[in-house]
């Protein structure tokens, strides 16, 4: 599946996108951002602090309760700034 | 008549008179139209904003505005809505973001406007950062507009 990274997620992430393919134990959108951070420091940086980080699957807004089987994108950012 | 729904992600700035006027145009079932337009801000007290830049989600920000519009339509008698939002850098005194809500009268037309603004601020995939003397550094999501929006949650 692709992972989209958005502000300042993105920026400590190091990358705006990527492929990747998560073992079949990782289940849930929180789940996801677990394996994520435990893969090198600036994932772990980027999702420190796990609740502030909002998430959308297919272009709509999910909970890290969500089920991630099926999504073809997942995007990861801060809570929003618009208007 | 379906009510006709513009909705348009763009760097380019826009003109407020005349997306009102394409609303409008060859229009006599519409008794009032109510604008918002969100523009960018300059120094005030100690802050010393030069710019701001505007990252978006190219897709999720369109589908997302078109959920809540299609709610807006839903909730009020609209006649039109128009919703343009910006991306890229902006400096002070120019246009940010834009709602025209087209109704028979005006309560539709000026909730329907505030609930889509609410709604842009907390839910449109949409990140401001602030560029200044200082350096840069992104806006932080303020309290009080995800309590704006979540009073339309209240029925």
């Amino acid at each position: 599946m692709k992972v989209k990274y958005f502000a300042w997620v993105r920026e400590r992430v190091g990358k705006a996108e990527e492929t990747i393919e998560p073992p079949s134990n990782v289940h849930t959108v929180g789940d996801l951002i677990a394996w994520l951070s435990a893969r090198d420091e600036a994932y772990a940086h980027a999702f420190e602090k796990p609740k502030v980080i909002r998430a959308a699957i297919d272009h709509a807004h999910v909970k890290a309760d969500a089920a991630i089987a099926g999504a073809r994108e997942i995007a990861f950012f801060p809570p929003m700034t618009g208007g | 008549m379906t009510a006709p729904v513009t909705i348009r992600i763009q760097q380019d700035d826009f003109d407020v008179a005349r997306e009102i006027a394409a609303l409008s145009r060859d229009r006599t079932d519409i008794g009032a139209v109510v604008t918002f337009s969100g523009i960018c801000r300059g120094p005030e007290g100690g802050d010393d904003i030069a710019s701001l830049t505007l990252e978006h989600y190219p897709g999720m920000a369109e589908a997302e505005i078109k959920r809540h519009v299609d709610e807006a339509m839903a909730r009020w008698p609209l006649q039109g809505v128009t919703v343009i939002h910006r991306f890229g850098r902006i400096e002070p005194g120019q246009n940010i973001v834009l709602v025209v809500t087209a109704s028979k009268h005006r309560q539709a037309a000026f909730a329907a406007a505030e609930f889509l603004m609410d709604y842009l601020k907390t839910s449109a995939p949409f990140w401001k950062q602030e560029e200044n003397t200082e350096g840069r550094g992104w806006v932080e999501a303020r309290a009080h507009d995800d309590a704006a929006a979540a009073r339309w949650t209240k029925s």
